[in-house]
């Protein structure tokens, strides 16, 4: 069976992705040394130890996502953090940056390293790369590439791939995007958020609501349409004669129907995204997707998705699974 | 400090890029990286004009590399990046892709698309063979700081970006296709309409970012005409001057008569306004509080 | 998941109006401190956050709260004057149960339009992320503040719950 690869952002979400049936569930600490360093959430080293023993009682494994890129000058932060997720039991650590990889390679070599998809590794060569280089055991593919592709990386590659089925959709080649910082002087690379909150401003304008990044509109909704968090890239612009969505549609990911393909294309794990949503989310999600996994491993068809109320723009996309997206 | 030409962002008629490359040949500049950094799909199309720059470039007393694609995907790209060893220039790693394919101990620069955010992994590409590398354009002076110094201490001159529209995001979807209603299989290469990339602005009519193919660039462009003292007190080694449509020699200029004391900063701006697209420049990813931010703006951006 | 949320039956909003404020705030006091001893890490996880005050704006009640996490307080205060504030969450009484007990996702909630948000938009998902890593339930926090009458009240709350489709408990074996 394909192995669940499910978020959290709190230990109460850890916990209930393991009850709904996550194989492994991915985490950070709240710092910026994750990609998901949101207020409110996240864990401490004393809840990581915690969550860790929870999940290894119920035989799921934790990965620790530490895969922002450290900053120049203040390095021990990210290798502390390498540190307490050994300490705490953790099944791997999720890398990104070069530096980090290096040291985590030499300091913590019992330590199983997974590629995360902040390093856009996006073909055999690089993923190769890092495999002999830093021990990379599982690489994340960005979320740039058709089914089709997965399976000739596949067929050249000796280490795991994990995949995105689920979840918000990046529409640039991630960690490698600075429009966020751009906007508003924070980025995913540096400090773990993307169009973070503390920018955010919402303004009821006559019959509009307009929801601004660092001052710039994002987008303009009718107010009883649905709203859209604004996600820089993701928003609604204006170029010569047109208006709209012009890097990509506020939709979010479901490549549930793809299971299959994915499985033939010799993907070892599949992600669901997620991290900054609610324990409900979580158990949702992960309970639809577990379903999916073993019915695609008994040769079963398919559940039907149920989860289209939980997606952003409350619309799904097959991103760019599907070559049409391009 | 010295000035250093990145390689060409836009899809440019193969003339176009004969007479840029010609008259780059005598402007006071002292290296310059050319090549297809944003879309393998056009090369085609002006590779022929590569070795006739190289040649006059290098007969005109500049160092010259070669940058590999800013994203690499397709057999033919990893194949394309492979054959860039061939050409005997050090080769500038703009993907890491790129850095499989340089043997183990053979130099090679490192351009600002790749990830370089502080010492350790700084350490590592020199370690590999890394011989020059330009920041990528997010950091803080800060940041600049401490990799510049370390930098001079392992011998290796570290560069920043110093003008031009800058380079945001890169993507496997194609935008200028998106935007007219085209898969990026058959874009009939409509980014060859905008030299300098397709203005997007906001709802409220902000200038904001520009596309340009693949890519997603600012709107405004970036200048450290205000930043020089700062950056040469920091170590740097380079400014990366990123080429557009008009007047590029003349901000060469500009910059040599800046960084030589005979301009000030007020003076390289005044001198630029009128030539980058849409008048529009920023300093903020080294200066903040955001990348749009320019420092000398008697009002916010 | 129910397609859509349960609005407060209007008798019951009506009820509400004539309610006097001081013994409304007296019991929401206690509550608060009660969540507020009884969850520390809630307030850890607000960080600075908890020195924000956050508007709470169930729409089919008559008055508005306003909670100020860092002094465990909150209050009630009429819509028509409404107290100063650094958020404001709006929306069904229905919503804020359903997201307190783990029913519904935050989000979800907020792209359907059915909680909106002004203000400090990083407080209130600050909040957010805090109160659903507590595991809040109102029924027990309640209870656990009634001593020899809790039985009673739970039982009475459980026969609200299903005549209001209200979420008034925490989801235990969730949705």
């Amino acid at each position: 069976m394909m192995e669940l690869v499910c978020p959290a952002g709190t230990p109460a979400a850890l916990r209930a992705a393991v009850e709904t049936g996550a194989h492994a569930v991915y985490c950070g600490f709240a710092d910026e040394t994750n990609a998901r360093n949101f207020p409110g959430l996240n864990f401490s080293p004393e809840e990581l130890a915690e969550a860790v023993a929870f999940a290894h009682a119920r035989g799921a494994k934790v990965l620790v996502a530490i895969n922002t890129f450290p900053r120049a000058g203040a390095e021990p932060l990210w290798h502390r953090a390498l540190a307490n997720a050994e300490a705490a039991g953790a099944d791997a650590v999720i890398l990104a940056d070069i530096g980090l990889l290096a040291h985590a390679a030499d300091r913590h070599p019992g330590l199983r390293r997974h590629l995360s998809v902040q390093a856009a590794a996006a073909n055999p060569d690089a993923i190769n790369l890092y495999a002999s280089a830093f021990g990379v055991r599982r690489v994340v593919l960005p979320r740039v590439l058709t089914v089709d592709e997965i399976a000739a990386i596949n067929r050249e590659i000796d280490v795991e791939t994990e995949v995105f089925v689920f979840g918000g959709l990046c529409v640039m080649a991630e960690g490698r995007c600075s429009l966020s910082s751009y906007a508003t002087g924070q980025s995913p690379n540096m400090n773990g958020v993307c169009s973070p909150a503390s920018h955010v401003v919402y303004a009821e304008e006559g019959s509009d609501l307009a929801a601004r990044l660092g001052g710039f509109t994002i987008h303009r909704t009718p107010k009883s349409a649905p709203a859209p968090y604004p996600t820089l890239c993701k928003g609604c612009f204006t170029s010569g004669e047109q208006t709209g969505h012009i890097f990509e549609d506020p939709v979010s990911l479901d490549a549930t129907h793809l299971i299959p393909k994915l499985a033939k294309a010799g993907v070892s794990a599949l992600k669901i995204e997620g991290r900054q949503r609610s324990r409900a989310y979580v158990a949702q999600v992960v309970r639809a997707f577990r379903a999916a996994v073993e019915a695609q491993a008994a040769g079963l068809p398919l559940p039907e998705s149920v989860l289209a109320r939980l997606t952003e723009g409350q619309a799904a996309t097959a991103g760019a699974y599907a070559k049409t997206w391009r | 400090m010295e000035l250093t030409v990145g390689p060409n962002f836009f899809f440019w008629p193969a003339e176009t890029v004969r007479g840029f490359y010609r008259e780059l040949s005598d402007a006071p500049v002292s290296r310059v990286v050319l090549g297809e950094l944003v879309c393998s799909k056009r090369l085609p199309f002006w590779q022929g004009e590569i070795p006739g720059a190289i040649e006059a470039l290098v007969e005109a007393g500049k160092e010259v590399a070669i940058t590999s694609l800013a994203l690499i995907t397709l057999k033919r790209e990893r194949k394309l990046t492979a054959e860039l060893q061939d050409l005997g220039l050090p080769v500038e790693v703009n993907d890491l892709t790129a850095l499989a394919h340089v043997p183990e101990g053979q130099p090679f620069w490192v351009g600002p698309l790749v990830n370089i955010y502080n010492e350790g992994t700084l350490r590592w590409l020199i370690r590999r063979g890394a011989r020059r590398v330009c920041l990528p354009p997010e950091l803080t002076l800060a940041s600049i700081a401490v990799l510049a110094r370390l930098g001079r201490e392992e011998g290796v001159p570290v560069e920043v970006w110093g003008h031009g529209r800058l380079p945001l995001a890169i993507s496997g979807r194609c935008y200028h296709a998106r935007l007219h209603d085209r898969a990026k299989d058959s874009c009939q290469f409509v980014c060859d309409q905008d030299p300098d990339g397709r203005d997007v602005e906001t709802l409220d009519g902000q200038s904001f970012l520009a596309v340009n193919g693949v890519q997603t660039l600012s709107q405004s462009t970036a200048s450290m005409a205000h930043q020089v003292a700062a950056l040469e007190e920091a170590g740097v080694a380079a400014l990366r001057l990123s080429p557009q449509s008009q007047g590029f020699r003349a901000i060469c200029a500009g910059y040599a008569d800046r960084l030589a004391g005979r301009i000030d900063g007020a003076g390289l701006e005044a001198m630029l306004r009128p030539m980058v697209p849409g008048g529009r420049l920023s300093d903020g990813f080294l200066a903040g509080p955001s990348g749009a931010h320019w420092s000398a703006a008697t009002e916010p951006a | 998941m129910p397609p859509t949320l349960p609005r407060l039956p209007r008798a019951l909003g009506l009820a509400a109006r004539p309610l006097p404020l001081p013994p409304l705030n007296l019991l929401l006091g206690r509550l608060t401190r009660r969540l507020s001893d009884a969850h520390p890490a809630m307030l850890r996880r607000l960080g600075d956050h908890a020195a924000r005050r956050f508007l709470i704006d169930p729409l089919d009640l008559p008055w508005v709260l306003l909670l100020q996490p860092q002094d465990a307080a909150m209050t009630a205060h009429p819509r028509a004057r409404p107290p100063a504030h650094d958020a404001r969450i709006a929306g069904t009484l229905s919503a804020f149960l359903a997201m307190m007990h783990g029913a519904e996702d935050g989000d979800a909630l907020f792209f359907s339009r059915d909680l909106t948000v002004e203000g400090d938009t990083a407080a209130v998902l600050a909040l957010r992320n805090a109160m659903d890593d507590a595991e809040l339930d109102l029924t027990e926090e309640l209870a656990a503040l009634s001593g020899p009458f809790a039985r009673p009240l739970r039982r009475v709350l459980a026969g609200a719950e299903r005549a209001t489709g209200l979420h008034l408990h925490r989801i235990g074996g969730l949705p």
